[in-house]
């Protein structure tokens, strides 16, 4: 009894070490969310259509880092690149859209 | 009857004229629509008026605007722009010979569309294309001594009316359209463009401030703002506004920047230059 409760416990406890493992980012995962964020703000930047909230995310991003706040860096660094993507989307879309707002 | 509707059909487009959004570019009839659609909006306000921005469109705002001309805070401006104007470069040489008679009176000629280097030549630019080719450094475009020069050639252009030109030249009718393009676009992630505040909404508030009517919009520039504490250019008012909606905003004088202001100018003739201003 007492060693079927203790293989349960231990395959329970194998289980759970790798997810637990998982959620804890470290400074390379920064630099790999932090290069794509900045890649897609400099395509931003390119068609002149940057947001100010991205570069402020991408500053508070590397902040955290510095301070060893890998899980909320790496959240802010992926902020900065959904605030970048949807500036590039804004764009892209105005390509056409600003013609509804003429006046005719 | 098929064939009738269809006829009629192809007169009506035949007879719509093109504007901006369409692929040839026609300013005279976008300058008519814009100039209807504002004189509809508000029928009450004289045209000359509409130079006046927010004091067009609210009452009180203009008793506080007539009490505050008493004393226009932009006079120190205009004051040492008229001293910088008379002060040689090291050259020996003035502000006077780089302008049409000597810089007096000519504000309303601004922007222009200059073909010899293929780009649109703001009051601000010329100014400093001046300082540079003699042997002067450039101003800051924002504020200062920019601010100072061009509220004194404003000053001495007032009642003069807006005379913008847009010849056949391909360039100059591509430099129209981009900035009206830009001018209608929506940018920064509060997503507004120009338009959404100063052709939908003009005369509403936009927090505490009366939001003036896009036509002419730029008569009045540059500007001493109660907000800022101080005189700013048409560069700062357009950086200020990208920032505003949160869109990072493009260096003073960028190309973009030239090219809304020669729209704007453009559907703002016939108006009367009313600068240098005074705004909340």
């Amino acid at each position: 009894m007492r060693t079927r409760a203790l293989i349960r416990m231990a395959i329970i406890l194998s289980l759970a070490a790798p997810a637990t493992e998982a959620l804890a980012a470290n400074a390379d995962d920064f630099q790999a969310a932090l290069a794509k964020a900045e890649a897609a703000n400099k395509q931003a930047g390119a068609i002149k259509n940057q947001w100010t909230t991205t570069a402020g995310t991408l500053k508070a991003a590397q902040a955290a880092a510095a301070a060893g706040k890998f899980d909320d860096a790496v959240k802010l660094a992926n902020d900065a690149e959904a605030l970048a993507n949807a500036s590039i989307a804004q764009a892209k879309e105005q390509e056409t859209a600003w013609t509804q707002a003429v006046v005719r | 009857m098929l064939r009738k509707i269809f006829i009629a059909i192809a007169i009506v487009v035949g007879a719509a004229q093109p504007l901006l959004a369409d692929n040839a570019v026609d300013p005279k009839a976008d300058f008519k629509a814009f100039r209807d659609y504002f004189t509809k909006r508000f029928p009450k306000v004289p045209l000359d008026d509409f130079v006046n921005g927010p004091y067009s469109m609210d009452a009180d705002l203009r008793k506080q605007w007539k009490a505050i001309d008493e004393f226009p805070p932009y006079e120190f401006a205009v004051e040492k722009g008229k001293e910088m104007f008379a002060t040689p470069f090291k050259n020996g040489k003035t502000y006077d010979d780089c302008f049409q008679n000597k810089g007096i009176g000519i504000r309303q000629n601004y922007p222009y569309f200059d073909a010899k280097s293929g780009q649109v030549i703001t009051l601000d630019l010329a100014l400093n294309q001046c300082r540079e080719a003699n042997g002067e450094k450039p101003f800051d475009y924002t504020k200062d001594e920019m601010a100072a020069l061009t509220a004194y050639m404003a000053f001495t252009s007032r009642g003069k009316r807006f005379d913008i030109k847009i010849s056949n030249d391909p360039r100059a009718l591509a430099a129209y359209k981009i900035g009206g393009e830009y001018f209608y676009t929506r940018r920064g992630q509060l997503n507004f463009s120009c338009a959404s505040c100063h052709v939908q909404s003009p005369g509403n508030h936009i927090r505490t401030e009366v939001l003036a009517p896009a036509l002419g919009i730029v008569a009045a520039l540059p500007i001493y703002r109660s907000e800022w504490g101080g005189m700013g250019t048409t560069s700062r008012r357009f950086t200020s506004c990208n920032s505003q909606v949160r869109g990072v905003p493009l260096k003073p004088e960028d190309e973009a920047y030239r090219n809304v202001e020669y729209f704007l100018s453009y559907m703002s003739n016939g108006l009367p230059i009313s600068g240098p201003g005074a705004r909340p």
